[in-house]
């Protein structure tokens, strides 16, 4: 069991025979996704990796029914990408490219409202159920089937939480990199809800950071609706106040978005924090055998 | 990426959004003949740098003669300026605004931004201009008026008048606003814009809004799109560190501590200096080096750490994805053999092939690059060895 995806999800590749494209592709198909196709516009009836390449996602659509797209293509073109593929009828739509402008993004978001669609990212690594489908950029080998959901606005510190669940002989049931952008997809609390209701997720590990409120919304959502132990981290204590720290959506702005914030109301709400980004696993394993 | 007043100004007046007459100087001389062109009883003697919190020290001056502008030009020009918003050293005035002032009335707050949580454009207004924003909000919320944009159906008629009505503007003064706002909406959807702040926007005696100040942020990951913005970057207002940084793609922002930090992934890099503070030591600096990491990006995110004289020790922490931690330490060990540093380096890499890449490490014969087990040790080894070294 897992959450959005598993080993019969479908998956099509925009931005397929690029070098980003290419490169992660040969991973997900090594890795075991049922990657069935690509687009490049241009390149339609021609074959790249051994899969058939589409001129339109809509082409890619009506050829295979896939329910997942996953992009790779550079940022002055992803909110085309995006808007291309719920238009034609993509379910669950992973953006990894970094650098979209936010105005883009923001018209993205109002256009896709009544779609249906759920995205995930932009500037995100993307997710995983693992040893079953793997969509993004994330290394495949640190993961293993198991029974922790996590979520997390950073690629690095997602794998840390993975890496960590894996020593302690946990495991993951789906990892999610929801993206470090301020105007994005899914949020923390539409992948913790979907946690809540799976069946093989035990523990929920979210990893915050400063900017926004996305975690003291989560907060408040966890303490009214979540059953399951819910482990958290939160990075940016010791960012300085108005600058922006890698991500473009890690910022405090006017007081802000701050870590201390947002630690203070996910422990309000119950949520055990962890103040190193060394103890996500073992505070889960802890709380899983008490 | 900030602007300049002055540049933001220019802006401005291509949008119609009134502005004083005005003339940016860079020399007594430019000042003296600035003068003369702008007839007024005073000028505003306004340094020109990319931080807020300007007149609380000395940053704008009125002067009512043109010996005084001049004098205040002299002053300022060339000098470092250290505001609340300023690191310790301050930032430099190379170029000066002077302006010609006018009889104000009343004083009012406006600004456009993104909001996040409503994922739309926002306008903010207060009737109490001129002062800080964030503190007005937090004392008489009641103040402050927020308005939504919805994307497709774009600014309205009816919100201008609610901000006119609001600020007791009558009759002419009602088209005069919602022009103002509808520039500020055109300007900011043009070039990317990721805020655009005018504080105070005032009422003059004779009736007429002006935006005595100007203040406007733009999208970095939009700059690209717009050659018009980018060559208004002021590389002078920005650090030098952070400008070397960007040549190379390093995410780089100086900090004030003696414990340089290394790191793959924005995230992991703000973890690392939650982490060297937990431990009770300081961060020199927030650097990502990204994902692909090659000998040359290690190599120059080192010289970039080490050409700081205030760190006494450096903390790598690799998380090895996609790219092996073997290949990493090989880039780790080459950039060391060309850069020759004494500071003790502690490594520690975690992830795809850690096993080989702590080898690597530990067969080295540097006796400074110490492979560190994991994350926690690694941070108190390089606080503990940062204080030796003090």
């Amino acid at each position: 069991m897992s959450i959005l995806i598993d080993k019969n999800t479908k998956v099509i590749c925009q931005g397929f025979t690029g070098k980003q494209g290419t490169f992660h592709a040969r991973h997900a198909l090594d890795y075991g996704t049922k990657l069935i196709a690509g687009v490049t516009p241009g390149r339609g009836g021609t074959e790249h990796l051994g899969l058939p390449v589409f001129n339109t996602v809509q082409d890619a659509y009506d050829a295979t029914q896939a329910d997942a797209s996953v992009i790779y293509v550079p940022p002055f073109f992803a909110a085309d990408a995006i808007l291309e593929a719920v238009d034609a009828g993509i379910k669950l739509i992973v953006c990894i490219t970094e650098g979209i402008p936010v105005l883009h993004m923001l018209r993205v978001k109002a256009a896709m409202q009544e779609s249906g669609a759920l995205l995930i990212g932009p500037n995100c690594p993307g997710i995983i159920t693992p040893e079953q489908c793997k969509i993004g950029i994330m290394p495949g080998n640190i993961h293993q089937a198991g029974s922790i959901g996590i979520v997390s606005r950073s690629g690095t510190l997602t794998y840390e939480a993975v890496h960590q669940t894996t020593q302690q002989g946990l495991g993951q049931s789906t990892c999610i990199g929801i993206g470090g952008d301020p105007i994005h997809g899914m949020n923390f609390i539409d992948v913790i809800s979907r946690f809540q209701a799976d069946e093989s997720t035990q523990g929920i590990i979210m990893v915050g950071e400063i900017g926004g409120s996305e975690e003291e919304e989560a907060a408040e959502y966890i303490q009214n609706h979540v059953t399951k132990p819910v482990v958290s981290y939160i990075t940016g204590l010791t960012a300085p106040a108005g600058k922006r720290m890698g991500h473009a959506g890690a910022i405090v702005t006017g007081g802000k978005g701050t870590a201390e914030g947002k630690v203070s109301a996910l422990k309000s709400a119950g949520v055990e924090v962890v103040n190193s980004p060394s103890a996500m696993g073992i505070a889960m394993k802890e709380r899983l055998l008490t | 990426m900030n602007i300049h007043e002055f540049q933001a100004k220019q802006l401005f007046r291509d949008y119609k959004i009134p502005v004083p007459e005005s003339s940016v100087v860079t020399s007594a001389e430019q000042a003296f003949t600035a003068v003369h062109a702008l007839p007024s009883d005073s000028w505003a003697v306004k340094a020109q740098v990319h931080a807020g919190g300007r007149g609380k020290v000395g940053g704008v001056k009125i002067a009512n003669t043109t010996a005084a502008v001049v004098d205040s030009v002299n002053q300022m020009l060339g000098q470092q300026l250290i505001t609340q918003q300023t690191t310790a050293a301050g930032l430099p005035i190379n170029s000066i605004l002077i302006e010609q002032t006018t009889a104000i009335k009343r004083e009012f707050y406006l600004s456009l931004i993104i909001d996040r949580h409503a994922e739309k454009l926002c306008f903010i207004a207060s009737i109490a201009g001129g002062m800080d924003i964030e503190a007005v909000a937090a004392a008489t919320p009641e103040k402050i008026i927020s308005l939504f944009i919805h994307p497709a159906a774009g600014l309205q008629a009816y919100q201008c008048r609610q901000i006119a009505f609001a600020f007791d503007l009558q009759g002419e003064q009602l088209k005069a606003l919602h022009q103002l706002m509808a520039g500020m909406m055109q300007l900011f959807l043009d070039k990317d814009a990721s805020q655009i702040e005018i504080n105070p926007l005032v009422e003059t005696e004779t009736g007429e809004l002006l935006a005595l100040d100007a203040k406007i942020n733009f999208d970095d990951n939009a700059c690209a799109l717009h050659k018009d913005i980018l060559a208004l970057r002021d590389t002078r207002q920005e650090g030098e560190k952070e400008n070397t940084a960007k040549q190379f793609d390093l995410n780089y922002i100086t900090l004030e501590g003696n414990i340089g930090c290394m790191v793959n992934g924005a995230g992991l890099a703000m973890a690392t200096m939650d982490l060297v503070k937990l431990k009770g030591g300081t961060p020199a600096n927030f650097l990502d080096v990204g994902g692909g990491t090659t000998i040359e990006k290690v190599t120059e995110a080192f010289k970039l750490i080490i050409s700081d004289k205030n760190v006494k020790a450096v903390l790598v922490n690799i998380f090895g994805g996609i790219v092996r931690c073997d290949v990493i330490a090989q880039g780790i060990l080459g950039a060391l053999a060309q850069i020759k540093t004494d500071l003790p380096v502690i490594v520690r890499l975690e992830g795809t092939h850690a096993e080989e890449g702590r080898a690597l490490l530990h067969n080295n014969v540097a006796p400074n690059i110490i492979p560190a087990e994991d994350l926690d040790h690694a941070a108190e080894q390089a606080v503990a060895l940062a204080r030796g070294a003090a």
